[in-house]
């Protein structure tokens, strides 16, 4: 069994390697290797990186990172000589790889250029301090602040940066008192409902029970949505160690990660944590002398929404269908296996460790009355700054789509934003100085959800992103209900007849009236928040609603039934890109002579749109559509 | 058992404690529509057809249990709006072919349709569904028709609870959820028995027999198929049998019956079938009397008593035949070599 002193030992020879890792005189090169940066190429960066320090026999210290959330800017590398601050490369390729070597740790030119900016003691001329850029400053990192600065491989790396001193902490101050810290923390749910995490705890800790279950929600399935992933990725023992403490504080002895099988990497990093951490007994019988026993088990889920719906992921646990069942009995009463269960998000789980590591009023000086501390959030769709950030609840929307996101790209104008994922809402822009908290959220007719942000620009047709969402949740929904299987099936074909040019005058009274119907009447939160995206677009754009079925026109020029390429010969200089392009052959024109779009052959697929070079800018889009 | 006393649109009614607010209803003559709730199952809340107001709240009344001095509106505006919905999308996916569906007026939707009230031209507004899904006509006593199905789960229930096989579930997700076996095979290639009890129960005509024609009457008789005694309703038409029906107050089968006496009715009116005695006279069997035949069998029996004499009992006849054979062999022939097929 390890002791206490024992894991105090582990903990002054992680701080002891940390310190000399950065004080031994050598370079330290990491590797944003997160799935976003694998995505973008940042294995051949690395092996790229490792083959030039080989050839140039640079003695230094590589490691992969999880992700700092600059997505835009992936692959990232870091370089940190000795004695100076940790520049920060982005859009690095396996060509340019061998350059910042050459140019940064040879000759000294850190090569600004390739630098979105700096971390770390100094400064170096002509890079930005990355936490001073726009898109860094206004937020608040914490559950992240380990995430791409540390190797998620190590636990000596977790444990020289507070790791597990949130389990000590726990040990030491007992059960109850932990359930008094978390609710003084203010901690909600931070996997949509913001239930005060707290009194979920407090239910499940006083039913009468001989075996008491913790399960991590790890089945992030909203489009667009990765702050789990990333996290699990890039700090996984901060989620066991969170795991610890609540299944501390229930009296759980079993926890188990519900994980997608779509994450291989955060399974991998996971399992790795979990393993490393039963051999220095922080998971196990009697932990650090505790008395008090926790294992933890990972079920892949197969990706199915629904699945992060409560009772529908226990149902999946325990091998059966996952669909939902009706409520009453709560998990915290009734769960798995029929015993008391407490279901917690990823990321509220990181935050239990925070708030015991650094204390309540710590994690509650971020936040608004009701709802404190941070989140994290994952910015896409048609902003510049994409990626995963961790902002203050209570921040405007307008801050963190403009400041943090830089806005729109290519000059396009903002239109919406999409927050809650499929459940969520639209915000128009004159709501963007709503604040980023569960109450004001919920009062637009959106949700907090669990995270994910998607914006929408000029471009965006509001009743085709509609049909997007209940098209996801058409496929998702787990048939067991009549208002979610069959409702969603009906919006769903009355939104795409709209975008097809076929609506019928009365059908956006026909989808309000069956949101209505199917909120109220599903049975679980999927159902009840299905038609969200729907009404809420009809509640602030009704316009373009009404301009696709009654003039078969898509205002923002993306419902290709409704509109026409057309070549402005006033504008075109005869380049023939477009008609080099084009798919169906369905334009012609000489070389520097006017082109022209045969409509009966155009499939609108819009490649002349995008290669027409923008200083001609020829190819304009008319809705209603040319075609007869 | 305690009586507990509540209120229905108004109406106090008594009820047992521990049942469904639904169960109380019906149980006193006030329908509240459902359509997967079935008595012999646990209530799962998936049709959301049965709400009621509850204090402004909308509660499903087959998961709601009965407490003293509750207040039940069964059709209060948001319930009523929201039952309408539902009931609207059920009959917008459903096939319109009523007068040939073998449901028939025993149709669960049917009548929930009529009770709710339906305005055609509101249906006319939804979508319809596109391709119909083809039947699966595999197995030989029932065909299951998914474009019918109402995916109410009382199959997959009753498969799983009652008969304790599980061959059904529900298969794909969304929309396209349908109700299937394991792999989505046809019927005839899952272990499926047979026993037709998802038939029986199915609200719609989605799982339907193939052979059924509507009795004129019914008589109760007892399956005669093997010793359980199975309680029957053999449904009659003229002078032929053309169905029949579990007796849910036998005690040896509670409403449940095997492939056979459910399907297994046709030798009755066979013409094959021996319906007098034959006794081979010159090689060729000739029809006898019973008292021939019995007479004859008397004589031979008086030729082979004691260890020449053995008796094979069918599993077909009942305790009581059984019994009385064993009875003859030992009193009668003077032998224990007395045996029962279904001792093997």
């Amino acid at each position: 069994m390890v002791q206490l002193t024992d894991f105090q030992d582990l903990q002054r020879q992680a701080m002891a390697d940390w310190e000399s890792l950065h004080q031994d005189g050598r370079p330290i090169i990491m590797v944003g290797t997160a799935t976003c940066g694998r995505s973008a190429g940042s294995l051949e960066v690395l092996d790229a990186l490792r083959a030039a320090t080989e050839k140039q026999e640079i003695d230094c210290h590589i490691f992969e990172v999880g992700c700092t959330g600059a997505c835009y800017a992936e692959p990232l590398v870091y370089i940190i000589k000795p004695d100076q601050p940790a520049i920060v490369y982005g859009d690095v390729t396996p060509q340019l790889a061998p350059r910042l070597i050459q140019s940064y740790l040879i000759k000294d030119n850190p090569l600004p250029r390739y630098s979105i900016g700096t971390f770390g003691n100094g400064r170096i001329e002509g890079i930005p301090d990355l936490f001073s850029t726009p898109v860094f400053e206004p937020q608040a990192r914490r559950a992240l602040n380990r995430c791409g600065f540390i190797d998620p491989t190590s636990l000596e790396h977790y444990l020289a940066n507070d790791g597990y001193t949130g389990v000590t902490k726990a040990f030491a101050i007992g059960p109850e008192q932990v359930i008094e810290e978390v609710k003084n923390a203010g901690l909600r749910g931070r996997g949509g409902a913001g239930f005060p995490t707290w009194r979920k705890w407090r239910f499940c800790r006083d039913a009468p029970s001989d075996q008491k279950y913790l399960i991590c929600n790890a089945d992030e399935g909203d489009p667009g949505a990765f702050m789990n992933r990333s996290l699990l990725e890039g700090d996984p023992h901060a989620v066991l160690e969170g795991m610890i403490i609540a299944g501390y504080a229930l009296g759980a002895s079993i926890g188990y990660i519900y994980c997608r099988a779509e994450y291989p990497l955060a399974l991998e990093r996971l399992r790795g944590a979990i393993k490393q951490a039963k051999e220095h007994g922080l998971l196990g019988d009697n932990i650090l002398d505790s008395g008090f026993d926790f294992h933890i088990k990972i079920k892949e889920g197969a990706g199915a929404f629904v699945c992060g719906e409560e009772t529908a992921l226990i149902a999946s646990i325990e091998g059966k269908r996952g669909m939902p069942t009706p409520r009453p009995p709560f998990p915290a009463v009734s769960g798995l296996w029929g015993k008391p269960t407490i279901i917690n998000n990823v990321e509220s789980l990181a935050d239990v460790g925070l708030i015991l590591q650094n204390g309540s009023d710590w994690f509650a000086e971020y936040g608004t009355e009701k709802s404190k501390g941070t989140k994290t959030i994952a910015l896409v769709g048609k902003v510049k700054n994409t990626g995963l950030v961790e902002v203050p609840l209570g921040i405007t929307l307008r801050e963190l789509v403009f400041d943090i996101g830089g806005g729109a790209p290519d000059g396009k104008a903002f239109k919406a934003v999409q927050t809650g994922g499929p459940s969520g809402g639209c915000i128009p822009e004159s709501l963007l100085d709503t604040p980023v908290d569960y109450d004001s959220l919920n009062a637009a007719g959106t949700i907090m959800g669990s995270g994910g942000v998607v914006v929408m620009d000029e471009r965006t047709c509001m009743v085709d992103f509609a049909r997007y969402f209940l098209d996801f949740a058409e496929k998702e929904s787990c048939g067991k209900c009549v208002p979610c299987r069959l409702g969603t099936k009906q919006l769903l074909g009355i939104l795409e007849d709209i975008c097809a040019g076929n609506g019928r005058p009365g059908d956006i009274e026909m989808l309000e009236e069956l949101g209505r119907g199917i909120k109220a009447g599903s049975l679980c939160g999927l159902g009840q928040t299905a038609p969200n995206p729907v009404l809420t677009t009809i509640r602030y754009f009704r316009d373009e609603y009404e301009a696709h079925i009654h003039e078969k026109r898509c205002p923002a020029g993306a419902c290709k039934s409704l509109i026409s390429y057309y070549i402005n010969n006033d504008l075109c200089v005869g380049c023939t890109l477009c008609a080099q392009n084009c798919s169906t052959s369905a334009i012609t024109g000489e070389f520097k002579g006017p082109h022209y779009i045969d409509q009966d052959i155009c499939t609108q697929c819009g490649v002349c749109y995008t290669v027409c070079p923008k200083k001609a800018n020829a190819v304009e889009i008319i809705s209603p559509s040319l075609r007869l | 058992m305690e009586k507990i006393k509540l209120t229905i649109d108004g109406l106090e009614i008594e009820a047992e404690a521990g049942t469904s607010v639904l169960d109380a209803a019906l149980a006193n003559d006030i329908y509240i529509p459902h359509l997967c709730h079935h008595p012999d199952l646990k209530p799962v809340g998936a049709c959301r057809l049965c709400g009621v107001d509850v204090n402004g709240r909308m509660e499903m009344s087959c998961l709601l249990p009965v407490r003293e001095g509750l207040d039940v509106k069964t059709n209060s505006p948001e319930v009523g709006a929201t039952r309408q919905v539902a009931i609207e999308l059920l009959l917008a996916d459903h096939p319109q072919g009523c007068l040939s569906c073998g449901a028939s007026l025993q149709c669960e939707l049917l009548h929930i349709a009529d009770h709710i009230g339906v305005d055609g031209e509101r249906i006319e507004r939804l979508r319809r569904p596109s391709e119909p899904l083809p039947i699966d006509n595999s197995n030989p006593f029932f065909s299951f028709d998914p474009n019918k199905c109402v995916l109410c789960g009382i199959c997959v229930r009753t498969c799983e609870d009652i008969v304790g096989l599980g061959v059904l579930d529900f298969v794909n997700r969304g929309s396209r959820t349908v109700i299937g076996t394991f792999g989505n095979e046809p019927f005839i290639d899952s272990i499926c028995e047979s026993c037709g009890e998802c038939v029986v129960r199915c609200p719609v005509g989605s799982l339907a027999p193939k052979r059924w024609q509507r009795p004129s009457h019914e008589v109760q008789s007892t399956c005669v198929y093997c010793g359980v005694g199975c309680g029957i309703y053999l449904g009659v038409k003229g002078d032929q049998v053309v169905s029949v029906r579990a007796d849910r107050e036998r005690p040896s089968n509670q409403g449940s019956l095997c492939v056979k006496g459910r399907y297994g009715y046709n030798f009755i009116n066979h013409k094959d079938r021996l319906t007098t005695p034959l006794i081979k006279k010159e090689g060729q069997f000739v029809e006898a009397t019973w008292d021939e035949a019995l007479d004859l069998v008397a004589e031979k029996f008086a030729d082979y008593k004691g260890s020449e004499f053995a008796a094979l009992a069918s599993a077909k006849c009942t305790n009581e035949d059984n019994y009385l054979i064993q009875k003859f062999t030992r009193a009668v022939m003077q032998t224990n070599t007395v045996d029962h097929c279904a001792r093997l």
